[in-house]
């Protein structure tokens, strides 16, 4: 019998995903012993596990270092995509700890899922093998069913999980079956491999193995990032998850999707450019469109939100369809503002909400203005950025998307998504319209800060206008982790 | 021989597949579904994967199907399926079909090849087809072979979150 | 030059049938006799005689019980789902006798120039040296195991009736239960001989008594002839047909041949299970001065009565109880061994 020789392992690249999966499997044996009343330790101490990975994150910068025979490369565009991941973890527990309170959710189980997904986006976004793409992918999804019907007594939580998982596992499918036809056609799950392959064997763009492979990829990666005419979970799910969950879901996995997405295509598609370019284009646009036409009519806020998420998505896809450097340095800046924008809105809902997730109605919001003016002013600047409009982070993040597009030649995409821009405005300004023009039933005095919420407004307020008016630094560093 | 052989458990597996969506009773769907494994793990034995057929009626048709058949007598589902409208059905058979069409026209207009790898029968007969699976496993795949633990866990604890009485 | 046929000789084909036959007779009659021997067995251990009347100390009971069940009346209540019904007992009975292709039985046998291996699923290179087998045969026996359940749930979910579909429901749990131990106890082995091969496995215990792993993995040969006693729905197990509170459990419905051959499959899986405990733990068919066969044949029925023996003695189990003994207790218990035997065989090398 032959020994099986062991290659030699580098755990530099991983070590962020094994300091996190420790930390959650250790908040997993605390939680145990943790009273109920005081499980909100066990977000502090996941923070602090955040934090240490973000360290362990940073120290990758600058020097691209590949482990697993190829199957990891921690470069700086997985560096500044962990980030991302790591800030809408962050965040997301930060407005976690009055939601679960005040839901009566407050089971401990909370902050280790909330770990173990942002695990799987750290690996999809350092994966440089189909399979721990797809694994990372599947941990990311799995912890997210969960967590989307974590509020077992709802209804509507049940009902998000239960439909999340029934098209997630849908989507996987295609996902999987489009790199099973991939590793047909070129004998390798390595995307560096796959490349060498494809550039050796340039017949390749003529077998169907491998363009319906890429075709069902693309699919797969749309529904993850609820790309249009695959959005149809996001609403639902959107709207049925806990409060913090949805603003995780909309940034993390998101960016996670498209931080996937980007490498595949561009790495082991680039003879397809083409095709897929074409292809994106007309997602970028049915995206766009769908999200904000929908999102017009909307009442309930999650809901709106949810749509609007859509069009951001659709956003970013034009850059990704320009596919030259500034656009996808613009889809990771993009993807930045918009997790701190994105979840600086939810955290405003939290704060605003009643249990049983009640008044999450745009009418809801009346009165805001007078009353808590404060609040009332931190949303508006999170809505403006949403909206695109200046000095914020979100107008910065599409001036460079669509400057992207049309450096690429895509004037049409470019304009389109402007005037999609514009559209989604006013939906954005009716939630200011209630907030000061609307008079007021309610005095809202059960809207209490906590410290943790404070925190993360102030982060999240900060970081939109900080990106938005000196985006300059940010902007550098993006541009240099366009390198794959 | 061989092509005769494959033939007959292709047409098997292709008619059950055909009689997991069309049955009306869940449970008779189940059980076609159990056909396709086992006629799909006919198919991998002919492909000198053993491993594979076996791990596909142990796991999926030995395992995974048993809970499916457990959920749906626990639930005593004897109602059956209810007709859907038809023009939903038509409206469904008609992108099918199209979609058929397309498929059928976009194979014939590129090639069909896979790229051949290094491993080839004689290799599996020589080594043995676990022993070769292994060594990836602990080698090339050695990765995502660990990540599955953590796939796993979230899993379990997802799975008691959602589902135990009282947490 | 002779005719091959996929690159075989004909002779190799005409052997594994007459092996196919030996083995099929083999296990029907061992099933008929089982039967009786269970009866005699537990009347003896309860101080009575057990059947006497059919010829010589009922010898002949077996049969008369046969001919009575073919002669009765099949019944198929009338809300039944027909198909499943019908097809019910034939999915109980076959894995049960489809597992014995891969359990060798005897040393091979040189017959007119080949050697042929007493295995049914085997054959030697045409030198006589090196043999193929299944080379996963392990798995091979558990997931034939595995199959076994649909019997029983499709038979309590066909008959329509609250019993039989209680004791399916319950059978199919238990079942996927105990499958994850056994297969978890059976990996310590398999870590030892380093193969998946039964003619391996059997062949690493030749050489005296001290080489068997039923010695070297105690543990796991206790906890998987336990395991296995629960799959096949023997006593103390045997809730899925619990009489005292099921009636009959799944097979509530069924009269006639179609009882009978739940009945043959209880058994026929009974021979199957201490044949497969045979080879993995109790040197398979090696052994002093005997024969392999007769050695094989020993070892089986030693097991068999041994189980005859634990009917007699232990009461059933509670369903708590027996859900506990197996996700807590065989279960970590499994993975302890599997991690201890690793430690230790690495050490050792």
């Amino acid at each position: 019998m032959e020994t099986i020789a062991i290659p030699a392992i580098n755990l530099a690249p991983i070590m962020p995903e094994i300091i996190l999966s420790c930390i959650a499997m250790l908040l997993l044996l605390v939680n145990v012993f943790v009273p109920s009343e005081s499980k909100g330790y066990l977000g502090v101490l996941s923070l602090v596990g955040l934090v240490a990975t973000a360290a362990s994150v940073v120290s990758g910068w600058g020097q691209p270092v590949a482990a697993f025979g190829g199957a990891v490369q921690l470069d700086n565009f997985a560096v500044f995509f962990k980030l991302i991941f790591i800030c809408s973890a962050a965040l997301a527990i930060l407005i976690s700890d009055k939601y679960v309170v005040r839901e009566e959710i407050n089971h401990g189980e909370l902050y280790p899922l909330i770990l173990f997904a942002t695990v799987g986006m750290m690996l999809m976004a350092c994966g440089m093998d189909l399979m721990v793409i797809f694994l990372g992918l599947e941990v990311l999804s799995i912890s997210l069913y969960v967590l989307a019907g974590f509020n077992r007594g709802s209804l509507k939580s049940n009902e998000a999980g239960l439909k999340y998982f029934l098209l997630g596992a849908f989507s996987t499918g295609f996902l999987l079956y489009g790199m099973a036809l991939t590793y047909g056609a070129t004998g390798s799950t390595k995307i560096g491999n796959i490349a060498g392959f494809v550039a050796t064997n340039p017949q390749v763009a003529t077998n169907s193995l491998f363009v319906v492979g890429m075709l069902l990829i693309a699919v797969g990666f749309s529904f993850k990032t609820a790309a249009a005419p695959f959005h149809m979970w996001t609403p639902d799910v959107y709207e049925g998850a806990p409060t913090p969950i949805t603003a995780f879901m909309s940034a993390g996995p998101k960016a996670a999707a498209f931080a996937a997405f980007i490498r595949v295509m561009i790495v082991a598609f680039p003879t397809l450019k083409h095709d897929w370019t074409d292809l994106l284009w007309i997602l970028a646009v049915l995206t766009m469109t769908v999200g904000n036409i929908i999102a017009l009519s909307q009442d309930n806020i999650k809901r709106m939100l949810a749509y609007s998420s859509i069009a951001h998505a659709g956003y970013a896809l034009v850059g990704f369809t320009a596919c030259n450097p500034e656009g996808v340095a613009g889809i990771l800046f993009y993807m930045l503002s918009y997790t701190f924008m994105n979840i600086g809105a939810f955290a405003v809902i939290v704060l605003i909400g009643k249990k049983g997730e009640a008044n999450g109605n745009v009418q809801d919001f009346a009165g805001l203005g007078q009353k808590r003016p404060l609040l009332a002013a931190i949303l508006c600047v999170f809505l403006f950025s949403l909206a695109g409009i200046p000095p914020t982070a979100g107008f910065v993040g599409k001036f460079y998307l669509f400057s992207a597009a049309i450096k690429s030649g895509y004037i049409w995409l470019a304009i389109i998504g402007v005037l999609n821009s514009a559209a989604s405005v006013y939906y954005y300004l009716r939630v200011m319209v209630y907030m000061y023009f609307k008079p007021s039933e309610e005095d809202f005095d059960w809207v209490g800060m906590t410290p943790a919420i404070a925190v993360c407004l102030l982060l999240c307020v900060a970081t939109t206008l900080v990106l938005g008016v000196v985006p300059g630094t940010v902007l550098e560093l993006a541009q240099k982790a366009v390198q794959f | 021989m061989e092509s005769i052989f494959f033939l007959i458990v292709a047409a098997v597996a292709v008619l059950s597949s055909i009689l997991v969506v069309t049955c009306k009773n869940p449970i008779n769907s189940a059980l076609s579904l159990v056909m396709t494994f086992f006629c799909l793990a006919t198919l991998y034995v002919t492909l000198d994967a053993p491993f594979m057929a076996v791990t596909q009626v142990m796991v999926y048709a030995g395992a995974i199907m048993v809970l499916i058949v457990f959920v749906i007598m626990l639930l005593n589902i004897r109602v059956e399926a209810v007709k859907r409208g038809s023009h939903a059905v038509f409206a469904g058979g008609a992108i099918g079909l199209f979609l058929l069409f397309q498929t059928v026209w976009f194979l014939g207009r590129g090639t069909l090849s896979g790229a051949t790898g290094t491993m080839d029968r004689a290799q599996v007969v020589k080594v043995g087809h676990i022993e070769l699976i292994g060594k990836a496993l602990f080698t090339d795949f050695l990765l995502p072979f660990e990540i599955t633990s953590i796939l796993l866990l979230a899993a379990i604890v997802g799975a008691v979150i959602l589902a135990k009485r009282k947490i | 030059m002779e005719t091959l046929i996929l690159g075989l000789p004909v002779a190799y084909y005409i052997a594994m049938v007459a092996k196919v036959l030996v083995a099929f007779v083999f296990v029907l009659l061992t099933v008929a006799y089982a039967t009786y021997a269970e009866r005699k067995i537990i009347g003896h251990m309860q101080v009575r005689l057990g059947p006497m009347r059919t010829g010589w100390h009922g010898l002949l009971q077996p049969i008369a019980d046969g001919v009575k069940l073919f002669f009765k009346e099949e019944i198929i209540p009338s809300e039944a789902s027909k198909f499943a019904f019908l097809v019910a007992p034939l999915v109980a009975l076959i894995p049960a006798f489809i597992s014995f292709a891969v359990i060798p039985f005897g040393a091979p046998v040189s017959i007119g120039g080949y050697t042929v291996p007493m295995q049914i699923a085997a054959y030697y290179d045409q030198a006589g040296q090196q043999i193929f087998d299944i080379n996963v045969g392990v798995l091979y026996i558990l997931a034939m195991a595995g199959l076994g359940v649909y019997g029983i749930v499709l038979a309590g979910w066909s008959s329509n009736s609250k019993y039989s579909l209680l004791g399916g429901l319950r059978s199919a749990a238990q079942m996927v239960s105990y499958e994850l131990a056994a297969g978890l106890a059976i990996v310590s082995v398999f870590m030892l001989s380093e193969s998946l091969s039964l003619h391996k496995i059997v062949a690493d215990q030749a050489g005296g008594i001290w080489n068997w792993y039923a010695f070297k993995q105690p543990l796991a040969c206790v906890i998987f002839f336990i395991c296995s006693i629960a799959e096949i729905n023997r006593t103390p197990f045997d809730l899925p047909e619990a009489e005292t509170e099921l009636v009959s459990g799944f097979c509530t419905e069924y009269s006639s041949m179609k009882y009978a051959m739940f009945f043959m499959a209880e058994y026929a899986n009974m021979v199957t299970v201490c044949a497969v405990t045979t080879t993995l733990f109790l040197g398979g068919w090696h052994g002093p001065f005997l024969p392999g066969w007769m050695w094989f044949i020993a070892k089986v029925y030693a097991l068999i009565f041994l189980c005859m023996w634990i009917r007699a003695t232990y009461p059933r189990y509670r369903y708590d109880q027996l859900m506990r003994l197996g996700w807590k207790v065989f279960l970590p218990l499994t993975l302890l061994n599997v991690v201890a035997t690793g430690i230790v065989a690495t050490l050792v090398k």
